[in-house]
């Protein structure tokens, strides 16, 4: 089933998502040791290269997932607490929040001088201009502290995820990981 | 006695004199008739040069007494420009410049020697990344005289090579830097 239903999200949602999932962790990773190589290192030029493409790609793909969320059905929240529904409504739109926050200071540290960026070799994102003063910086502080926090909030998303499968023994994780 | 004092009295004399002729120049930075640019050579294959944008400075000249000439400049080194705002960024963070910690550069004039034919040679503390160091930079005049608009100018150019061994930087980049001073002072 290629659709979300009341009772479990469709193979569109749960592959989305685990891209998603994978290519966070993995731009994050890249993130955190890129910006510490040495000048003469190879991976110099093309890890920041390889780091802003996917990150443009996952930008498009986080487009599309909210767009795919947006006409579909989202399966109903398992258990009775109601504050826990809430929190965890609130935790999934800080998940969405942060990662626009994060490809668009991402974007703006790198166009504010004009220049764009090249997703791979097959078309460059053009740059906005300088929307501000100080902008590659004060982006790059918002970069910087987002993709921290959404670490810090993706370990919760995990915690939260055990804890319906282990503790409450109810299927929210499985119905997250039918891959076919 | 009155000889002695007569001759101090002379001594202090010259000296307020030669106080009195050499006139403040105030950098024309307003006007963006002054620049502080940097070139370092990338990989030794070419130049990379840039600027900071953002400076002030005065200076004391007298034509006759060149020696007693005094400058200082103020550097905003958040304001370095090197057409690129990734390389700036970097510049700007804690592998370079560390302009959190510390926001300015600054030159003063230490010694000032007349080397004749205009060549003047000035000497002096230049702070970067809280690191001061005294540095030599030689310099030409390249002329005064009255402004179209009723002021009074005097211009110089100086070069400087740093390395950047000696202001401590994290940064793995390792070289020497020419600094290019371009000034034009507009008497006060």
């Amino acid at each position: 089933m290629l659709k979300n239903t009341d009772a479990q999200f469709g193979l569109v949602s749960t592959y989305v998502h685990w891209l998603s999932a994978i290519m966070v962790f993995s731009l994050f990773a890249v993130g955190f040791w890129m910006v510490d190589l040495n000048y003469y290192s190879e991976w110099y030029k093309t890890a920041p290269y390889y780091h802003k493409a996917f990150g443009l790609t996952l930008f498009f793909i986080t487009l599309f997932r909210i767009c795919w969320k947006l006409i579909n059905v989202s399966p109903k929240e398992l258990g009775n607490n109601k504050l826990e529904h809430k929190l965890a409504k609130v935790a999934h739109l800080a998940l969405y929040g942060l990662l626009l926050l994060i490809m668009f200071s991402g974007y703006l540290i790198s166009t504010a001088d004009g220049r764009g960026i090249e997703l791979f070799s097959i078309v460059t994102i053009p740059s906005m201009g300088e929307l501000f003063p100080n902008q590659e910086d004060l982006a790059g502080e918002i970069h910087e502290i987002a993709a921290y926090t959404i670490i810090a909030m993706v370990v919760l998303h995990i915690g939260a995820a055990l804890k319906h499968h282990f503790v409450d023994k109810d299927a929210t994780l499985k119905r997250m990981t039918k891959f076919k | 006695m009155k000889k002695m004092t007569l001759t101090l009295v002379g001594l202090l004399a010259l000296t307020a004199s030669q106080f009195a002729t050499a006139a403040d120049y105030v950098l024309d930075t307003k006007g963006a008739h002054a620049f502080i640019n940097f070139k370092a050579s990338h990989l030794g294959y070419s130049w990379l040069t840039g600027r900071f944008n953002t400076f002030d400075g005065k200076f004391s000249y007298d034509d006759k007494n060149v020696g007693a000439t005094q400058i200082t400049v103020n550097i905003d080194a958040t304001s370095i420009d090197s057409n690129h705002a990734e390389r700036d960024k970097h510049l700007r963070s804690d592998d370079f410049l560390s302009t959190d910690k510390f926001p300015t550069a600054k030159f003063v004039s230490t010694k000032v020697t007349d080397k004749g034919e205009g060549k003047i040679e000035v000497k002096g503390d230049f702070t970067l990344h809280g690191v001061t160091k005294n540095i030599t930079i030689d310099a030409t005049k390249i002329g005064e005289g009255k402004d179209p608009w009723g002021g009074y100018r005097a211009g110089f150019a100086g070069t400087t090579t740093i390395d950047v061994a000696d202001y401590d930087f994290k940064a793995s980049w390792a070289g020497k830097i020419q600094l290019e001073l371009l000034i034009e002072g507009i008497k006060q």
